[in-house]
């Protein structure tokens, strides 16, 4: 099942990236919720998926009786989800607020704070010029 | 109010002389002590555990050099503080000023090099500080970066030249080095030493081909050009020289170099000096040249030269900065300080007159003034030098008749000249200014009466203490009739010559050096030209402003990085567990593999959001079948609310159909980039799954989860637990997220 899950692990990568690089913004966003359950995952296999047993304590005893669930990862995990998704969201109403601002969602016209290479670097000489 | 203020400032900047006039007497009364060749060590521990110490050393020319460093200093705070009259940042000038003189104290006394070092770069931020005093002017502000990076640069040449010093002597110390001085000068690092130590020393002297940023340093106000400029920090290249001639002197390189390129400092400067009509650039190029000649003379080794080199250096610090006060004064009266501009001043500022005739004829070497016996030594120095005495003699000679020229030119030409005519009447300066300039022109015809007193207390000493020979150094009046007597008079007679022609000189000179081809100067400009450039280029590739470019950058940084890491070290590829799954296991996977790459191919934004769906949902089920409910859980819900949150907002947005196509090549790369990446991170997981799992940490929560927190659910107790400050970080970063994103929905909302 690890090795599967590798794999998979790898194509939910692979396709995150693909997607982040795609200068839309809404591909870059559903590359973003890839990319975070891809390494929800990765923590999760890496901790081994030794036992279908909940790392809980029954009543009475005071360890875990047999093998349980590895407890660490899933505790990071746990972590792992809920910052995952408190960045999501704000991504989320950032991406909308500029969209709303600019009028467009494609990255590559985003430029209100880095204008374009050559322009960029004329109008700042400019912008010198007229100063002095 | 304002004015009392004003006028309140002025006296407290006008009584901080008392601090360099305090240092001087404490400088006098070292004399007796260092002239009877007693050097007085003080150490401080710094950095013991590396040899670094904050160790002083007080000898003869420690304290010729702090006597000319705070006599001088003396008089130009009590010359600034009517300079400045009513400027508005007098206090700052105040205290830059006297910064900078305890770091050239600090530099002149230093004997652990590293605290030497650190003394030369605050001497060289502080000089940026004054040469930019005026930072509203965009000329200040570039010779003041221009003296900055030309210094500086040399000043970190020189760490690396005393690192290497320590390395091949194991001590940081100057005074243990002196010892070493003929293994240092037998190893084979000597040449990297002294090739790193000499930049040093001609970035701060102004030697050829480092001059440049000397002249262009005149942008300072006057009472910082005649201190910093002329009689301290560029003799801080000369007291190096002079520090470490014991250590790394005597030899045939170190004599040629310093031969060589003092020769052309000091005959290049005078030449140009003729070329200018700005009093105060004429300055600067007659203070390259004596520098020069210091330099050459620091070259050799015979005790008349390097008497030459000291007893210069005290003449033309005393005749220089009054020349600069002189120009100062002038340039505060009338307003000029342009050559053809000036005439008659004579009359309306005796006493500032009588100061610049007294400086420039001890310029001009006169007999009975200091400089006439400065000239004389040089001329004996010269001829007693084994290697190439003509080299030196001639290019002494021809310098000398130029500055007599000069000096003659900077008298009659402002003072007895026909006046122009200015637009207001001129006024005698302030007692608090002329006082200056008078007192030092006046030490030079002193000290030329007495050049006996002059020998024995101060130039006596600072030469026995780098060149340690029992031999007279000899100043005195008059020799008799020799070489260097003639010498002299032949060097009157060549300066009377280039007086008279002074004018067709200056503009032959001035139009010839426009002609130059190639100077330093245009170097130096297309270097910090060049910085600039490099910087727009790799701004232009690397910060372009597009979200491609950049994640890009990151991706393929990862998986070079990483990959290359990884491969490295990996002993090959991973041992693979052949897939032993159930069919509901196998449909699991292909589920999620089918959402992923519906979300990659799909137009229809429904239908991705959807597979978003699937693959949260998927990830939970795994979550429950792996014994972890309560990730499922917090899975499920938070998978629940981004498709809620994605659905509300990308619905106001236009489709995901209608996504910008880059081009095909650039999707191609962008495809084997992100394939690449997964390969990697498949490779990486089946690597960590083939190694044995360390369960430590997560045994010691097992055993003390219901022992010591008392709770039954590991995971829960570890969150609010054993890790409950991670819990509460995580918390804020929720609250922030939270917060941040109110923020941006209430800033349209006052739009």
């Amino acid at each position: 099942m690890e090795t599967v899950l590798a794999v998979l692990c790898g194509l939910m990568a692979a396709a995150s990236i693909y997607l982040m690089l795609s200068g839309h913004i809404i591909r870059f966003i559903f590359g973003l919720v890839i990319a975070t359950n891809a390494v929800n995952l990765l923590i999760f296999v890496a901790g081994r998926l030794s036992s279908h047993r909940p790392p809980l304590i029954a009543d009475g005893s005071r360890v875990p009786a047999g093998e349980v669930a590895n407890a660490l990862p899933q505790a990071l995990i746990l972590t792992a989800i809920v910052i995952g998704f408190a960045l999501l969201t704000f991504v989320f109403i950032l991406f909308y607020r500029t969209y709303e601002s600019l009028g467009t969602v494609d990255t590559e016209k985003m430029r209100f704070a880095e204008p374009d290479g050559e322009k960029a670097v004329s109008g700042a000489e400019e912008a010198k010029g007229s100063g002095a | 109010m304002a004015a009392s203020l004003k006028h309140r400032r002025e006296w407290i900047a006008r009584a901080s002389c008392v601090l360099p006039l305090g240092l001087f007497l404490g400088a006098c009364a070292l004399v007796p002590a260092t002239a009877a060749d007693g050097s007085h060590r003080l150490s401080l521990p710094w950095i013991p555990e590396l040899g670094i110490n904050l160790s002083f050393m007080l000898d003869g020319l420690s304290v010729f050099f702090a006597l000319i460093i705070s006599g001088i200093g003396f008089f130009v705070t009590v010359y600034a503080a009517d300079y400045l009259h009513g400027h508005r940042h007098t206090g700052r000038f105040f205290v830059f000023l006297h910064a900078f003189m305890l770091s050239m104290l600090g530099l002149v006394t230093a004997d652990n090099v590293i605290a030497l070092f650190v003394f030369w770069e605050l001497t060289t931020i502080f000089s940026y500080l004054l040469i930019g005093f005026e930072h509203e002017e965009a000329a200040s502000r570039k010779s003041a970066r221009q003296a900055l990076l030309v210094t500086g640069a040399g000043g970190l040449a020189l760490l690396v030249g005393f690192l290497l010093l320590e390395m091949i002597s194991g001590t940081y110390e100057i005074s243990r080095m002196i010892p070493q001085a003929s293994p240092i000068g037998a190893h084979p690092l000597y040449g990297a030493v002294l090739f790193l130590i000499f930049i040093g020393a001609f970035t701060k002297s102004a030697q050829f081909p480092f001059h440049f940023w000397l002249p262009n340093a005149m942008a300072a106000p006057a009472p910082i050009s005649a201190f910093l400029h002329s009689a301290t920090m560029v003799k801080g290249g000369i007291y190096l020289l002079a520090r470490f001639h014991p250590i790394l002197g005597g030899g045939g390189a170190w004599t040629c170099t310093l031969m060589i390129i003092g020769a052309i400092t000091a005959v290049g400067g005078a030449v140009l000096a003729m070329g200018q009509s700005d009093l105060k650039k004429i300055l600067a190029y007659t203070t390259i040249t004596a520098l020069g000649i210091m330099t050459m003379f620091l070259g050799g080794k015979t005790t008349p030269s390097l008497t030459a080199a000291m007893t210069f250096l005290l003449v033309h610090s005393l005749y220089k900065s009054a020349l600069f006060l002189v120009a100062g004064i002038i340039d505060h009266q009338t307003g000029t300080r342009r050559l053809e501009e000036l005439g008659g001043l004579l009359r309306p500022m005796p006493a500032t007159a009588f100061a610049a005739a007294a400086a420039c004829l001890s310029m001009a070497g006169f007999p009975l003034f200091f400089g006439f016996i400065g000239k004389e030594i040089m001329y004996k120095g010269a001829l007693a030098e084994a290697m190439c005495p003509e080299l030196a003699a001639g290019a002494a000679v021809l310098s000398n008749a130029l500055m007599t020229a000069v000096g003659a030119i900077l008298v009659i030409r402002p003072f007895l000249g026909r006046s122009a005519g200015y637009p207001a009447p001129v006024r005698e300066a302030g007692v608090f200014m002329w006082c200056g300039p008078v007192v030092l022109g006046g030490i030079g015809i002193i000290f030329g009466i007495v050049p006996d007193f002059v020998g024995r207390w101060l130039v006596g000493p600072a030469v026995h203490a780098f060149h340690f020979s029992v031999e007279d150094i000899g100043l005195s009046l008059f020799h008799g009739i020799n070489e260097p007597l003639l010498l002299s008079m032949l060097t009157l007679a060549m300066g009377l010559g280039f007086y008279l022609t002074h004018r067709r000189l200056f503009q032959w000179i001035k139009s010839a050096s426009e002609k130059i081809p190639v100077t330093a100067e245009r170097v130096y400009d297309g270097c910090v030209n060049g910085v600039g450039r490099l910087g727009r280029l790799q701004t232009r590739i690397l910060q372009n402003g597009s979200l491609h470019r950049y994640f890009f950058i990151v991706a393929a940084a990862f998986l070079l990085s990483v990959g290359y890491g990884f491969l490295s070290r990996a002993q090959g590829f991973p041992e693979v567990v052949p897939p032993d799954l159930a069919l509901r296991q196998w449909l699991w996977v292909f589920g999620i593999t089918a959402a992923v790459i519906t979300v990659l191919v799909t137009r229809i934004l429904l239908l991705a959001i959807c597979a978003l769906g699937v693959i949260g949902a998927g990830l939970a089920i795994l979550f429950l079948s792996f014994g972890a409910p309560d990730l499922a859980l917090t899975q499920l819900l938070v998978e629940t609310l981004t498709v809620v949150i994605v659905s509300m907002i990308l619905f106001r947005l236009p489709g995901a159909g209608s996504e910008t196509k880059g081009r095909l090549s650039r999707r191609l790369f962008d495809g084997l980039l992100a394939a690449g990446s997964g390969v990697l991170v498949t490779t990486l997981l089946l690597a960590v799954l083939s190694t044995e799992l360390d369960r430590t940490i997560t045994a010691f929560f097992e055993r003390n989860s219901y022992l010591v927190a008392h709770g039954k659910n590991i995971v829960n107790v570890i969150l609010v637990d054993f890790r409950s400050m991670d819990t509460l970080g995580e918390i804020v970063v929720v609250a922030t997220a939270g917060l941040a994103g109110y923020a941006l929905i209430q800033n349209r909302r006052r739009e």
